[in-house]
């Protein structure tokens, strides 16, 4: 029998996911009156960090929205991230520990 | 038979015999292959184009059924082999006439290129080498499964992208699968990539865990696992590739790499596939997969978001509560003797330990008991802060009198090990319930 295979080949392993170019959102020249929302991922002490962040936000004119991951083990949840979407022009996300 | 009826031969082999009748020469066995002849001679009888009947070698009650000839025959003759089943030749003619389901992105490897370097230099090994995933291993391993090709079996963290039954197999074959691994191997990734297990949170935690697996049942013994002698360690091929196959879903078609997602701080030696079975043969205390509420005696899966085994040694006790306490013991220090609650264990224990049990009567509800009865702390003791160690539970915590180190099913028990050796192997979990990784056992699906 001959073999019929002239070029050996074998099967991609990967997800051959064709990646998606997004165009960063345009970067704000002031904070000022802008909603800048604060995600707490659920870590110990990330409330401490994004107290003194809210505090320093507020201070420069920034609308604040404070969100929470309900945990940092998981990707926040789908509506978590629409509402972020629809409620602030910046986000901050804290990690801790 | 010629001069009777209507007559056609094929030959396989030598197109030259019989030179009468002529005989149609099946070079390439495509008409060996498509009739599914799988012994030579096949004497089919066909009508309106389809073949209605048949039989394989010289048998001659046969032969005069279907032909109303034979009578000159010998009674009984075995017949051979068809090429178009030997071995040698099967995955090509596989390949050749029935790839067309396969769909995965061909790959080619030029001629003065290594198979095994190129997969390296793709990304695609986990760091030991990876067996090339031809079309003739892939479609040799979809061959140990009934579900089709094109099935999707999860979607896959961290990239989230369905993945087939054929990419599973693709991994499965780089792992160093077998084809009757497979079934598990779908079954574990279905496991794995449910919310309640969580193996995007598992892959991306800086803590030192990934996927352990626990295989039952019989078919375990079919595929040839290792429960016994060293069943954590090294040597058995479907132990040692049935979690790499996951492991390798998780990196190449995830996108779970180290240093990526993968954010462990250490990693551990299990990350590369933690993969054994439990004896349930000869477990005095039932099986772990009917704990996770699977019946016994159906082959399953137990996924387990854990760490690497470690050893508790205990070569004195013969009375069950001491050794009761001996793991104990050993299990309060998990993570940190001060922090409770949040992480399960498995408790694999060997025969020997499991003997101190047994002779004693205890099953497996007052073995987990009999443990758990030892790990309860005053809250003022494991606080933060108490003993001088800053590490610990909030201090809403100091006046609870009894905290255990458990949730309510948090300690589980395996058993497996070889026949000597007064050992136990507690593997520690990852954050636990809905926000870490909830153990979980599944049926496997053929």
């Amino acid at each position: 029998m001959t073999n019929t295979s002239m070029t050996r080949s074998i099967l991609d392993p990967t997800g051959e996911r064709s990646l998606v170019d997004r165009q960063l959102a345009t970067r704000p020249n002031s904070l000022e009156g802008v909603t800048v929302g604060l995600l707490n991922i659920s870590k110990p002490r990330g409330d401490v960090f994004l107290d003194r962040i809210e505090e320093r936000l507020t201070t420069i004119g920034a609308a604040v929205n404070r969100y929470t991951k309900p945990t940092f083990a998981k990707p926040a949840p789908v509506d978590l991230r629409h509402k972020i979407a629809t409620e602030c022009q910046v986000v901050i996300e804290a990690l801790a520990d | 038979m010629a001069n009777a009826t209507e007559l056609t031969v094929f030959t396989q082999d030598n197109p030259d015999f019989p030179a009468n009748p002529e005989a149609h020469h099946d070079a390439d066995l495509a008409i060996s292959w498509h009739h599914d002849i799988e012994t030579v001679p096949t004497l089919m009888r066909v009508v309106d184009g389809k073949a209605v009947d048949r039989t394989v070698g010289w048998h001659r009650d046969e032969w005069e059924r279907i032909t109303g000839l034979g009578s000159e025959l010998p009674p009984m003759r075995p017949g051979c082999g068809s090429m178009s089943v030997d071995p040698d030749l099967v995955d090509e003619l596989r390949v050749r006439f029935g790839a067309t389901t396969l769909s995965s992105r061909r790959v080619e490897v030029a001629d003065a290129e290594d198979d095994m370097e190129m997969m390296f230099n793709r990304g695609w090994t986990d760091g030991l080498p990876v067996i090339p995933p031809t079309e003739e291993r892939v479609m040799r391993m979809l061959t140990g499964t009934s579900r089709e090709s094109t099935e999707i079996v999860a979607t896959v963290p961290p990239d989230l992208i369905d993945i087939t039954v054929e990419k599973v197999a693709v991994s499965a074959v780089m792992a160093g699968c077998l084809p009757e691994y497979l079934p598990w191997v779908i079954t574990a990734i279905e496991g794995a990539c449910t919310d309640e297990f969580n193996m995007h949170g598992l892959l991306a935690t800086t803590m030192p865990v990934g996927p352990v697996i626990i295989c039952s049942g019989p078919g375990t013994r079919a595929i040839g696992m290792n429960s016994g002698g060293n069943a954590l360690g090294q040597g058995n091929r479907a132990n040692s590739t049935i979690g790499r196959a996951l492991q390798l879903v998780i990196r190449n078609f995830g996108g779970g790499r180290p240093g990526e997602v993968d954010r462990s701080t250490h990693g551990a030696p299990g990350k590369l596939g933690f993969c054994f079975a439990e004896n349930d043969v000869d477990s005095p205390y039932g099986t772990l997969s009917a704990q996770l509420g699977v019946d016994p005696g159906v082959d399953a899966i137990t996924l387990f978001a854990g760490e690497g085994p470690r050893c508790v040694v205990d070569q004195l006790s013969r009375e069950p509560d001491s050794l009761a306490r001996s793991l104990a013991a050993n299990l309060q220090v998990l993570h940190h003797p001060k922090l409770v609650m949040a992480f399960d264990a498995i408790v694999v224990m060997g025969p020997e330990h499991a003997r101190v049990f047994d002779d004693a009567g205890w099953n497996r509800e007052q073995i987990i008991a009999g443990i758990n009865a030892h790990l309860n702390r005053p809250g003022s003791d494991i606080i933060r802060g108490a003993g001088g160690i800053a590490e610990g539970l909030p201090e809403e915590f100091a006046e609870v009198p009894s905290v255990p180190k458990f949730r309510d099913g948090g300690l589980m028990l395996a058993y497996a090990g070889g026949g000597a050796g007064l050992f136990s192997e507690i593997i520690g979990g990852w954050v636990n319930g809905a926000v870490g990784s909830q153990p979980m056992c599944r049926a496997v699906t053929y």
